[in-house]
């Protein structure tokens, strides 16, 4: 760390440009449409390549004839099960996930069985798209079509379609003897849940459902891959993460990883569905093939049908409190659709169910379950809106039951310093309490309410994560400077480590020019998720540039002929200090750049770290709805955002990120669903039918920020980016009950769903 | 590989003659926001596709003497700025005006609408409520096809080969007039009708009902005319039980599907209740037509 600048710790006051809001520095380029997305790469020689995928929700594929279409003029390469390596079965970490280089390899090219509707069964790479379109009607595929599953709770039936035939549950003790499409159940357990429930006054159970939702990110997947004679390989694509995909191709396809250089584009949105390789390894199994460059573009057809989502869920949440608003006991009971390959985030979304509670006695069960659909992808907080969705409602039914207040309610049991979580750690200074009562204390809480209005309230958690993150810091001989980083910038990061370098360095951020760079410029950065950026790879950014500033004061030092230790870095300039304090006049981080050829040579440093200790992230949320009792529809009215951000680096880009996961939220909450005929065939792969939120669907977000410093950075940040997608689906939800006085506990609550809830006096729309 | 021709003609005559002497499949082009949007998904594979933007007779708005004729390929944004259109059929003008957004403003037509052979095009039950007629020309030469008729199922027209929708043809309605659509969808915008309901009416000095029409969209495999609807509000002074029996008789027409976009159940419901909502707003208007 930079010992001799000045706004090291928690000196927050002082901060000058963390905290301010300048242009972000790819703002212009993004508004003129200058900036160069996945589809935007164009290489010399380049081969269009698309993909055929299964019209089978579940089929066994029997032989891939491709004669006829490797016999057409243009066609160049194709790819098949044939021409991709077999990877044996790995789990791997990848941040808030596990990932198997088994399924990965059999996800982007079925191999034995097609497990979903779109699975890629072949790939073809020809001179253009007219004739890789002809060519996939050419390739044969001979399918057995089985049974398919595609309802969580249809899948744990012992007499289901089973889609691996190697799966025996885990976690579950004795071993289970015969395969199951669950692929593990999850346990956790705190206290005494019986004698939780024996102290309660009230206990209120609920089923609830939940629908898989995709990230709907407005730039489709798209990569071009150019593999050499040489073998030297590089890719092009839109990722969260270069240097995942550089893994994931080099595992897939028993590649060198030194061999590989992973170049991210701009990014159109991503919100964990671009954390996994789709295009990649077979873009670049078919240049090797044949030996041009390959470009694929997915439509948005195959990114509904063939990406992302997360999962929908089955819950069923017990909870118990005393008379005077002691949450006594909490029981849960978690299943999530992991897709056709078992992971789906169970884990998290167990660990996070009753984390914003102080509650002594708890148990949660969770099960991790594949169905005939799309593997499911990271999706901002990934696990926890689904449990929490559950949780939060019935927290809000014990309150009014209680006759308390729905904010007092929780905070008389919110999670604070020092609350133990279920999951094991106690928790550090967290904004629980501080989110809950900017929220109570807000003017939109206190206003009323008309007609057929209701209000709701949800708190929302989630952990956010570190790892492992390089930044370069060169200083230019006019004294500006460039910080190099690995992290694509999906949600402002560029912004933040721009501000948190130009902090540490003392410069204005307009001086400081942060890049993004390909896996071959930057040492290993874990991948933009987890809402780690902001904070570790901004702490990188510090720690290169205390690095920069220990070499400043040292090349000052030289010129003046004084002991480095006589030299204080202040505000961007050298001054003597000391004994040799008003020696010299002080000199800028300019001017000393302006001589560094001859006081050393140029001034640059690397920091490389594995972030620890990020701060857990809190929101609050408050929602008004009016009901339209004779079409169900519900209009957002009203709507505030309370997060804690421990420290907002650029306030509007915190801003931005909590109105995004409100409005993401709103659409998981209201319309969004995946709609499947009876041959397991997605019937809505636009967003025409999947029904994201529009803008003119939406008030605008009041977003409120709280700081509550996270002690383990610099200048006390947090992440953002996750928290806010958890607490709306709940917040929704808690106020079309207080509107209707119907508790709807299955998502999407829809027009049709809430009315015919209404007009059956309350039983819910069904699953 | 498969071609494609296109052709953008002067007049009606050449573009008859380009669509009934085409070999393969041809289509007519308008504002392109359906076509264009199939074209790119592989939905069609015309050979030939005949521009109509390019022939006066279809851009043109009038309104003379006892009628106002719109020409098919007529944008929104451009209908939106007639004024004579405006008063006389405020309800064809906002279903018009519902279709997407800005930029599909900009293109979307009636002609296209109703060509598209949607059962959900929003603005066809507006126009059926209006009485519109719509002017067909074709090798045989010119014909006046209700646009009620023209609709026979999903996707498919009462136009013969060669056979293209000149404009469409509207009376100017008598004082103490007013009509209305209105739409049922999930979101705000951007989005395809799940009930669409379009009134017209007129009222006598009275405020007796002496003349109206009901228009469904959406409720079944093809828009609607509803005579019951009709029925349930001339001699009536269009109040509570005259309203309520309007959306019964809505309700009663619908025979609509399960679908990706509405229950049987959820659209016969809000059938009746748009059709209620949209005489509320006509007989407003009628009111203030005085
Ligand atoms: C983003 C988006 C949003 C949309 N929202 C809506 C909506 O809210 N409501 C709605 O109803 N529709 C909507 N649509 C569909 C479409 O915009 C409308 O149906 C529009 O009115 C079509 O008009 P057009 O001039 O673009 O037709 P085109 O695409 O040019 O033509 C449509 C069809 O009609 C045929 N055709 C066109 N003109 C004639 C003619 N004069 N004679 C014979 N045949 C003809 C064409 O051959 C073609 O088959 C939307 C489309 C998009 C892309």
């Amino acid at each position: 760390m930079a010992t001799a600048t000045k706004e090291t710790g928690n000196g927050n006051g002082a901060l000058k440009y963390v905290g301010t809001r300048p242009w972000r520095p790819d703002g212009v380029d993004k508004v003129t449409g200058r900036a160069k997305f996945g589809a935007d790469i164009s290489l010399p020689g380049m081969l269009v390549g698309r993909v055929l995928r299964s019209p089978h929700a579940h089929a066994r594929i029997r032989s891939i004839d491709t004669s006829a279409a490797r016999a057409l003029p243009g066609v160049k390469a194709i790819v098949t099960r044939d021409e991709m390596p077999e990877v044996p079965s790995q789990w791997v970490p990848a941040g808030e996930v596990q990932v198997n280089y088994r399924d990965m390899s059999q996800n982007v090219m079925a191999r034995e069985k097609a497990l979903y509707d779109g699975h890629a069964v072949a790939a073809v790479a020809a001179t253009s798209a007219a004739i890789a379109r002809q060519a996939l009607d050419l390739i044969e595929v001979d399918y057995e079509v089985l049974p398919h599953v595609i309802d969580v709770r249809e899948a744990m039936q012992a007499d289901a379609p089973l889609l691996h035939d190697d799966m025996f549950t885990q976690g579950v003790e004795p071993a289970p003897e015969t395969p199951s499409n669950v692929f593990k159940k999850v346990y956790f357990s705190t206290g005494d849940l019986e004698k939780g429930f024996a102290e309660a006054d009230v206990i209120v159970e609920r089923t609830f459902t939940t629908k898989p939702v995709h990230q709907g990110y407005i730039e489709p997947h798209a990569v071009v891959a150019s593999a050499g004679e040489d073998g030297q390989c590089e890719v092009w694509c839109c990722t969260q993460g270069q240097f995942t995909v550089r893994a994931y191709c080099a595992n897939l396809l028993g590649i060198d990883i030194g061999k590989i250089n992973v170049t991210p584009s701009e990014i159109g949105g991503g919100f964990g569905g671009k954390t996994v390789v789709y295009l990649e390894p077979v873009a670049l199994r078919l240049s090797q093939l044949a030996g041009r460059p390959v470009k694929i573009v997915m439509s948005r057809e195959e990114v509904f049908r063939a990406s992302g989502p997360t999962s929908g869920g089955a819950m069923t949440i017990k909870m118990g409190a005393t008379r005077d608003g002691r949450m006594t006991a909490a029981k849960a009971w978690l299943a999530y659709q992991a897709g056709a390959f078992p992971g789906s985030p169970i884990q998290p979304g167990c660990m996070c169910v009753f984390a914003p509670y102080d509650i002594e006695n708890a148990e949660v069960e969770g099960y991790d379950v594949v169905v005939n659909r799309p593997k499911v992808a990271a999706y901002r907080a990934p696990g926890a809106p689904i449990s929490e969705f559950a949780a939060e409602g019935v927290v809000d039914e014990l309150a009014k039951k209680l006759g308390i207040d729905p904010a007092a309610f929780r905070l008389m049991n919110a999670a604070k310093e020092g609350t133990r979580a279920l999951y094991g750690p106690k928790f550090g200074p967290v904004g629980c309490v501080e989110t809950l009562e900017a929220a109570r204390s807000s003017e939109h809480y206190r206003t009323p309410l008309g007609p057929n209005q209701g209000r709701g309230i949800a708190t929302g958690f989630w952990f956010n994560i570190g790892g492992e993150s390089c930044a370069t810091i060169n200083v230019n001989e006019d004294g500006t400077a460039t910080v190099i980083e690995g992290n694509p910038d999906i949600g402002g990061s560029r912004a933040s480590i721009q501000l948190q370098a130009a902090e540490a360095l003392g410069i204005p951020p307009e001086r400081v020019r942060p890049l993004v760079a390909d896996t071959s410029s930057i040492g290993y950065t874990f991948l933009t998720g987890g809402s780690r950026v902001t904070f570790a790879t901004g702490m990188a950014a510090i720690e290169a540039a205390g690095k920069v500033v220990q070499q400043l004061r040292e090349r000052a030092a030289k010129i003046w002929d004084i002991p480095v230790d006589a030299v204080e870095w202040e505000d961007g300039y050298a001054r003597p200090s000391g004994s040799n304090a008003g020696d010299f006049e002080p000199m800028s981080l300019a001017e000393i750049a302006a001589q560094a050829g001859k006081t050393g040579g140029p001034i640059a440093a690397t920091a490389s770290i594995n972030a620890q200790g990020a701060g857990p992230g809190f929101g609050t949320h408050v929602c008004d709805v009016e009901v339209d009792r004779e079409t169900g529809r519900v209009t957002i009215l009203r709507y505030t955002a309370v997060q804690d951000a421990g420290k907002a680096v650029h306030p509007s880009y915190v801003e931005g990120q909590i109105q995004g996961g409100a409005a993401q939220g709103i659409g998981w909450a209201l319309n969004e669903e995946y709609i499947y005929d009876e041959d397991g065939r997605l019937e809505n792969p636009g967003f025409l039918d999947y029904r994201m939120p529009v803008a003119s669907d939406l008030p605008m977000i009041d977003a409120v920020i709280v700081e509550v410093p996270n002690p383990n950075h610099p200048y006390g940040v947090r992440g953002v980016g996750e928290t806010p997608i958890v607490p709306p689906m709940a917040a929704v939800a808690n106020a079309i009950e207080n509107a209707t006085g119907i508790r709807m506990t299955d998502l999407p609550m829809s027009p049709p769903r809430l009315l015919a809830a209404m007009d059956n006096g309350g039983a819910n729309g069904g699953a | 590989m498969t071609s494609l021709r296109y052709e953008a003609p002067e007049t009606v005559e050449d573009a008859v003659r380009l669509l009934a002497d085409a070999d393969g499949e041809a289509r007519a082009l308008a504002g392109g926001t359906d076509l264009l949007v199939q074209l790119r998904t592989d939905l069609v594979r015309p050979g030939l596709i005949v521009d109509l933007k390019r022939i006066p007779r279809l851009m043109e708005v009038s309104a003379n003497g006892a009628e106002i004729r719109v020409g098919a390929a007529v944008s929104g944004a451009v209908l939106g700025k007639s004024e004579a259109v405006k008063a006389a059929w405020p309800g064809v003008v906002e279903a018009l005006e519902l279709i997407g957004s800005t930029q599909i403003q900009g293109r979307a037509s009636l002609g296209g609408n109703l060509c598209n052979g949607s059962p959900a095009a929003d603005s066809v039950p507006a126009l059926i409520a209006a009485g519109a007629v719509c002017e067909v020309a074709g090798p045989g030469g010119t014909r006046e096809v209700p646009v009620e008729d023209v609709i026979t199922a999903p996707g498919r027209l009462a136009l013969g080969p060669g056979e293209i929708v000149v404009s469409f043809v509207m009376p100017k309605p008598p004082a103490r007039s007013g009509d209305a659509y209105l739409r049922f969808i999930p979101r705000t915008e951007m989005d395809i009708a799940v009930v669409g309901a379009g009134v017209a009416l007129t009222l006598g000095e009275d405020g007796v009902c002496t003349h109206a029409r009901l228009g469904l969209g959406a409720v079944a495999p093809t828009p609607l005319l509803v005579e019951d609807g009709a029925k349930a509000l001339i001699g009536t002074k269009v109040d509570d039980e005259a309203l309520a029996a309007l959306a019964a008789a809505a309700s009663a027409a619908c025979n609509p599907i399960d679908d990706k976009r509405g229950t049987v159940e959820y659209r016969v419901k809000v059938a009746g209740v748009l059709a209620r909502r949209a005489a509320l707003i006509a007989l407003e208007r009628a009111r203030s037509n005085g």
